[in-house]
């Protein structure tokens, strides 16, 4: 159990006309080693949510536990959670500004105090796992590519390594190519250094093939909570909240309309290819 | 934090200060600060906390609101009114080493404060209530008559309110990017003045980035959409007074004589 969320209420604006319930009594938890996508329409509450679990924003009530210790208990280091739940944030133009793209990654080790080596070793391994080589390492931040810029801004995070990697809209604003690149790039930090993800978007497409569980937020509160079968279930119920299934989830219903026996928790494309086909040899 | 700044922010509500006609506001501002600074009598402060008074209840704007603006000087205010306190020669209060207070000071320093407040206050309400756009067209119209001698009126107040605009916008990009530092470890709190002016870097490299790349794209924009400067363009809404507008100027007689009379006569 690394993040346990309870009753989180958080208003903007308190006491004024532009008051606004930004969340509305939000409990969930998220266990270690989990890969979650956190979904739904803009101002629904996803990216204030996210910013709630590592103390950038201070909830109006409720409590949020970090390994089972509330983090507004007093005496809390707000900086060491920060430290622990990295969070990437959607603009990479927010964060980089160093020289070159090596002391940008350098920058967060840093503000934790570390030895120079220790700094740069970590700076290298977080470049590496992002991918990006060594020709890259005296680049001026700001000469790289939209994809690029975001593996700068993850590497960034990595090198302070966190426990748990929040990215809010990591693929917004990529080409196709750069999404796959990105995610896939997600998917492998899940899997190979065993981190705890929660993955921000609005698009179900994206987040369907990796996540294994989905948390659909709607107007401040948390509206579905599941595997993405469970969730895609639910495909009116999304579309009311402006959301929408993966397209081939109203294919499988079309085809179940009209009478044909398919697996309704079909959500990839390839799984509908071999449902379909195992159908045609029958 | 951030979102507590309220100057340069309009406040949507219906009111009798938001119906005004912008030259109105415009000229009752300007009015209203010459006034404080010829005013050096109680009474005449005290027809100046009248105007003020009147203009918050007119504007239906919460007070609270208003004096949040305020904290944004607070700072501005110990220093000037620290140094009006020990710093003016006179009958000495009391003395530290070579400081002492005295009773001009302290009289110096209270009308100091109370001017700043109200001129904060004052001018809070008029963008409070008025928006960019009205605040632009007002002034372009009431500075009219410079046009005649070849100043650039039209083009100084498009760009009067664009920096007007970017103001909520800068803020909102600057929480922005503090969070996305913080997220990453910096602490822009603790430290001495040198390590939190360095401590700035990672804040504004970004910030100047970004609004460099807004400026281009909203003068791009603006060429997209043909604008070429004041001339030959026509308003949709034509500014002009109403009754409510001669009134307003009635009670502006009123504050000017009753502030002159104070001066002259006390």
């Amino acid at each position: 159990m690394a993040i346990k969320v309870e009753h989180l209420n958080h208003i903007y604006g308190q006491d004024t006309i532009f008051e606004q319930y930004a969340l509305k009594d939000v409990s969930l938890t998220i266990g270690d080693g989990e890969f979650v996508g956190l979904i739904g329409h803009t101002g629904s509450g996803k990216s204030t949510l996210t910013q709630h679990l590592n103390g950038l924003l201070k909830a109006s009530s409720g409590d949020i536990l970090y390994n089972g210790t509330s983090i507004y208990s007093e005496g809390y280091s707000l900086k060491e959670l920060r430290s622990h739940v990295g969070l990437v944030f959607q603009y990479p133009e927010h964060q980089l500004f160093e020289v070159d793209v090596f002391s940008d990654v350098c920058f967060g080790p840093k503000n934790l105090g570390l030895e120079k080596e220790e700094i740069e070793r970590r700076a290298r391994e977080a470049l590496q796992l992002t991918g990006l080589d060594e020709s890259f390492y005296k680049q001026s931040p700001f000469e790289l590519s939209g994809g690029q810029k975001r593996r700068v801004a993850i590497a960034g995070v990595l090198a302070m390594q966190p426990e748990v990697l929040i990215l809010d809209e990591p693929t917004a604003g990529l080409d196709p190519r750069g999404r796959e690149e990105i995610l896939g790039l997600v998917a492998r930090l899940h899997e190979e250094q065993g981190m705890t993800v929660i993955l921000v978007s609005h698009s179900m497409e994206d987040v369907a093939r990796y996540v294994s569980r989905l948390i659909v937020m709607n107007h401040g509160e948390k509206a579905l909570d599941g595997t993405p079968k469970e969730v895609f279930r639910h495909y009116k119920e999304l579309e009311a909240m402006g959301l929408a299934a993966p397209q081939i989830t109203y294919v499988v219903q079309a085809l179940r309309e009209r009478g044909i026996p398919i697996d309704q928790d079909i959500t990839t494309v390839a799984e509908a290819r071999d449902a379909i086909l195992a159908m045609w040899k029958r | 934090m951030l979102r507590d700044i309220t100057l340069g922010q309009y406040y949507p509500v219906d009111s009798f200060l938001h119906r005004l006609d912008p030259r109105t506001k415009l000229f009752g501002t300007l009015v209203y600060i010459i006034s404080l600074f010829i005013a050096d009598h109680i009474w005449a402060y005290a027809a100046a906390v009248l105007f003020l008074a009147a203009a918050i209840v007119l504007s239906r704007v919460p007070v609270k609101f208003m004096v949040r603006g305020l904290k944004a000087i607070v700072f501005l205010l110990l220093i000037s009114v620290s140094f009006n306190l020990f710093l003016t020669p006179g009958r000495a209060i009391f003395k530290i080493g070579f400081l002492q207070m005295t009773w001009e000071g302290v009289e110096i320093a209270v009308f100091m404060a109370v001017r700043l407040i109200f001129l904060v206050m004052g001018s809070t309400i008029l963008t409070l209530t008025t928006t960019p756009n009205q605040l632009t067209d007002g002034l372009e119209k009431s500075l009219g008559i410079f046009k005649k001698i070849g100043a650039p009126v039209h083009e100084v107040s498009m760009m009067m309110s664009i920096a007007l605009r970017f103001i909520p916008i800068l803020i909102e990009e600057t929480d922005k990017i503090m969070k996305a530092q913080m997220a990453r470890g910096a602490d822009f709190e603790s430290g001495n003045l040198i390590q939190k002016a360095k401590a700035m870097i990672p804040l504004l490299v970004p910030l100047f980035i970004s609004a460099f790349r807004r400026a281009t794209d909203l003068a791009m924009a603006m060429e997209a959409r043909c604008y070429r400067g004041g001339e030959g363009r026509t308003k949709m809404k034509p500014l002009c007074y109403e009754r409510r507008d001669h009134l307003t100027y009635l009670f502006y007689l009123f504050y000017v004589i009753a502030v002159l009379s104070v001066k002259i006569v006390l």
